[in-house]
């Protein structure tokens, strides 16, 4: 491409800009990081290397707290990350494949809703809707409030995959005598695992990460991990937020490597 | 995006036609209970009569809207004169949020340029080492933030330290601090779509201009910008939208000295005020304006598209 | 993908199940009992303690009105707070003979105006509220409010408010010396007057990190509860609490019944082991506070008979309580409030 005097793709000073903004995205990741080692149990001073602030996470006298709060985001993520993955799949699936029809431009608008309502809004408007029917709040009202928003997260890799993937294989296999469902399951579904899993993390892991919803709809006694640490952090930073913070950073990076490097290999095949 | 429709429209088909009302009714019904029910009685309650000190009362009124845009003076029995007390909570909001789009603009177009403008093999990298931080939690995020830039924080430690600067840098608790936050939490959404517009770019078109003798930067501004427009917008969008609700990033880095509008509507539900059908009528306000500002969008983008 | 929902749904039903028997359900303030005690209660009754925590009094009421009543057994909202609770209907009454350590409060506790007769409420902590000064910023005097809202320019600009509206509004009625609930216009609007000059003087409003603050030397002059602030000078703040001539705010936290307690038996168990003055001593020692309960000396921590933030020296003005307005003078301080925070 680049032919003549200078290289038209290369602009000057976009390198250092690049630069420069991963230094803003990582240096507060990693003074955290750095200070989650930290031997003093205060913030500002510097004392040496100590595992010390790992170990009052799983020991410490918040451990039970954490523990808990760790299970209900998990097993919240888990099951709304698959309920919204499955939702996300069938809609996907109608919308890119169903042909034209009146409801397609709506349907899709419905279901990119969530990310264009302010979190704020929502977080009020579910925290009235469970009032008003009078629905106890606890780990349900947060399960059904994070399907919800994690439907459009779990269908923009999804839809992405199913744009990628030709009609054709599937009027293949139908030409071949299976049966419009055997098209589906047999040979589109195997086609579109690779956006299913990506769709799937990106759901679990904003579930994972919700505060603002959660803390509107949770109930009593019931926390998630961003609302203990919110609890928690509110009163000032402590280095053993700071190991947390970095475990779950570690979760975060291992999950979204996993992503990665499942679509490159799907990219070579 | 316009992604759908660039690809010539080979990936979509009718293959599942007849069976497309079974399989949008899980989305529907998910949808319909958990959003759009909750956002018509949050419409209901906006024109209830506020409880003393939280709840509502079932009978009509337009007290919450009368409040937010009548201002009947400090004991409330003056004539109705424009409110700008909430107006100017908004416009702050607005301000804030378009002052963290910018920054994300200014520093996510040419960072999404250049690494779509790597080798292929390198872009996933290079996308994988921005989003990464988008994947630890945003209060961590918000506070480790305030922890580098407070007044004895490792960056002014560092600035005084190196002989930089005599005296630290005040940012925390200031407006600047606030933009530096949400910039902080959406960059990825400026960089993505940015990224992906410049990497289906035709670098032909670049190449056609400048054998043209148009210079370098006459080059990005008149071909370039206009070709990845969409992904400018959407991005800008997507930056915008939430900074505009959050309260995270004003409460602690810009020690909750102005309301903004997430936090004016908090406030509403668990904090002082307790007045919930002006937290709806406010909530109600806010979307209509986002609805207003993504409607504009959509036909922007129609329109470009012909 | 069928399979891995039901699977992980019963995994959600039975986590949500394992403690249906033997429980406690605490709504309580951050960091104000310490985990052992808790522990110890959970042992020596065989019951499972949860605990929740909020960061306002206000807060607490916002959330036991948005549907939370019914979930938790007690909570423990400060005074003005048990009076608008009990106001609301939120409380449950304690019955005659239901608290065996009922006759443990001290006597000058045990019929106080925001809960005649003690029918919902048993004492937990009380204390001041007043403010605190870094003294390596600051060697001037430090026993006015001008402190906070006329202060001096050295602390200018270095100021950290409660964002409370409560103690806010009540520590600005005794800087002007008028009544907390007033009615009078001309009092009012100087009251919105003196705010609004006084917070281009703030630096920010925290409540939850009102320590941390002073700390880490983030503010120099912070509103502050005094055991807070003896809790920040133990964490080597070099910080004095100041007793102003104008006065201060004087509060109580007490342990309430709520309506709807899902273990309302196990909620009168706690209460009458918080009454046990060896109980209750921990909870001073740990949150640096008082108890208002008789026989606790023999257990507390020497050290807290001498701090000072619990000894006014002789000149402080007085110690008062927080005040519930009605209903229309309250909007008007709510509309102070929304035009300081605008």
């Amino acid at each position: 491409m680049a032919k003549g005097k200078y290289d038209l793709r290369v602009y000057p000073g976009f390198r250092a800009i690049t630069l420069l903004c991963l230094v803003i995205l990582y240096s507060p990741l990693i003074v955290v990081m750095v200070y989650s080692f930290n031997a003093s149990p205060s913030i500002t001073n510097w004392e040496g290397l100590s595992l010390r602030w790992y170990a009052d996470v799983f020991t410490g006298p918040e451990s039970a707290k954490f523990k808990s709060a760790a299970r209900n985001s998990f097993v919240i993520a888990l099951i709304a990350a698959t309920v919204a993955t499955t939702i996300a799949t069938l809609s996907a699936t109608a919308i890119l494949r169903g042909g034209k029809f009146r409801l397609r431009t709506l349907s899709f608008g419905l279901i990119s809703l969530p990310l264009m309502v302010p979190e704020i809004v929502t977080a009020v408007a579910t925290l009235i809707f469970f009032n008003a029917i009078g629905f106890d709040r606890g780990l349900l009202t947060i399960l059904l409030a994070h399907i919800a928003f994690c439907i459009p997260f779990a269908y923009l890799p999804i839809s992405a995959r199913m744009q990628g993937i030709e009609a054709t294989y599937e009027q293949a296999a139908m030409d071949l005598y299976a049966t419009r469902r055997q098209a589906f399951t047999r040979v589109l579904l195997p086609l579109m695992a690779p956006g299913i899993v990506s769709g799937f993390i990106l759901a679990f892991i904003v579930s994972l990460d919700d505060f603002i919803i959660t803390n509107f709809v949770k109930g009593a006694g019931v926390e998630t991990l961003p609302t203990a640490i919110f609890g928690a952090v509110k009163q000032g930073i402590k280095p053993n937020i700071m190991a947390i913070s970095t475990m779950l950073l570690g979760v975060s990076v291992v999950m979204v490597t996993l992503s990665w490097l499942i679509s490159r290999k799907d990219r070579k095949t | 995006m316009a992604g759908g429709a660039a690809t010539g429209g080979s990936s979509t088909s009718d293959t599942y036609a007849e069976a497309r009302t079974w399989l949008l009714l899980p989305a529907w019904v998910t949808l319909g209970i958990l959003v759009l029910a909750p956002v018509a009685i949050m419409l209901v309650y906006s024109f209830l009569t506020k409880e003393f000190r939280g709840g509502v009362i079932w009978e009509f009124s337009l007290g919450a809207y009368d409040q937010f845009f009548c201002n009947r003076g400090l004991f409330g029995d003056e004539p109705c004169s424009i409110e700008w007390t909430y107006i100017q909570i908004f416009w702050r909001s607005i301000w804030q949020a378009g002052a963290a789009t910018l920054l994300s603009l200014a520093i996510g177009f040419p960072t999404a340029y250049f690494i779509a403008t790597r080798p292929p093999r390198q872009r996933t990298l290079w996308v994988f080492l921005v989003t990464i931080p988008y994947w630890v939690n945003l209060l961590i995020r918000t506070v480790s933030m305030k922890f580098l830039l407070r007044d004895e924080g490792p960056l002014n430690d560092f600035l005084t330290g190196t002989g930089l600067l005599s005296e630290p840098l005040a940012i925390v608790n200031t407006n600047f601090a606030v933009q530096l936050g949400l910039f902080y939490s959406y960059l990825p959404f400026m960089v993505l779509p940015i990224y992906a517009a410049v990497e289906r770019y035709n670098f032909a078109l670049s190449e056609a201009a400048s054998d043209l003798y148009a210079p370098r930067w006459t080059v990005l501004r008149r071909i370039l910008l206009p070709s990845v427009k969409p992904g400018i917008v959407a991005g800008c969008i997507l930056v915008f939208v939430p900074s505009l609700g959050s309260f995270l990033a004003p409460d602690l880095l810009g020690g909750a000295r102005n309301f903004m509008i997430g936090s004016l509507i908090e406030e509403q539900f668990k904090g002082n005020a307790g007045n919930w059908p002006f937290g709806a009528a406010a909530s109600m306000i806010l979307l209509t304006m986002v609805l207003i500002i993504l409607l504009i969008f959509a036909r922007q983008q129609a329109k470009a598209e012909g | 993908m069928k399979k891995l929902v039901t699977t992980a749904a019963a995994l959600a039903l039975t986590a949500g199940m394992a403690s249906a028997e033997g429980k406690l359900v605490i709504y309580h303030w951050f960091e104000y009992i310490p985990q052992d005690l808790l522990d110890k209660f959970a042992e020596e009754h065989d019951v499972e303690v949860v605990m929740d925590t909020y960061d306002s009094n206000e807060a607490l009421l916002a959330s036991l009105k948005a549907g939370a009543i019914g979930t938790y057994d007690v909570a423990v909202p400060g005074d003005y707070m048990v009076q608008i609770m009990a106001g609301e209907g939120l409380l449950d009454t304690i019955e005659e003979g239901e608290l065996a350590n009922k006759g443990n409060i001290q006597p000058e506790w045990a019929d106080p105006s925001f809960d005649p007769g003690r029918a919902h409420s048993i004492p937990y902590q009380w204390g001041s509220t007043s403010f605190a000064v870094n003294r390596d910023d600051f060697d001037g005097p430090i026993d006015s409010t001008d402190i906070l809202f006329n202060p001096p320019a050295a602390l200018s600009g270095k100021i950290n408010m409660l964002d409370s509206q409560g103690e806010v509004m009540a520590m600005a009625a005794l800087h002007m010396g008028i009544p907390q609930c007033s009615t009078d216009r001309e009092q009012l609007k100087a009251l919105n007057a003196m705010l609004q000059e006084a917070k281009q003087h703030w630096a920010s409003f925290n409540s939850d990190t009102a320590k941390e603050v002073l700390v880490s030397g983030d503010a120099s002059v912070g509103q502050i509860y005094d055991g807070f602030a003896a809790k920040a000078r133990q964490e080597g703040a070099n910080i004095e609490y100041a007793f102003p001539k104008q006065g201060y705010i004087v509060w109580m936290d007490n342990v309430v019944l709520l309506k709807d307690a899902p273990n309302r038996e196990n909620a009168l168990k706690f209460m009458d082991f918080l009454l046990e003055p060896e109980n209750i001593a921990a909870v001073t020692n740990y949150a640096r506070y008082v108890a208002g309960v008789d026989g606790v000396g023999p257990f507390l921590d020497p050290e807290l008979a001498k701090q000072p933030e619990s000894n006014p020296p002789a000149d402080a003005g007085k110690g008062v309580f927080i005040e519930v307005c009605d209903q229309q003078t309250q909007e008007v301080y709510d509309q102070i409030w929304t035009n300081l925070k605008k």
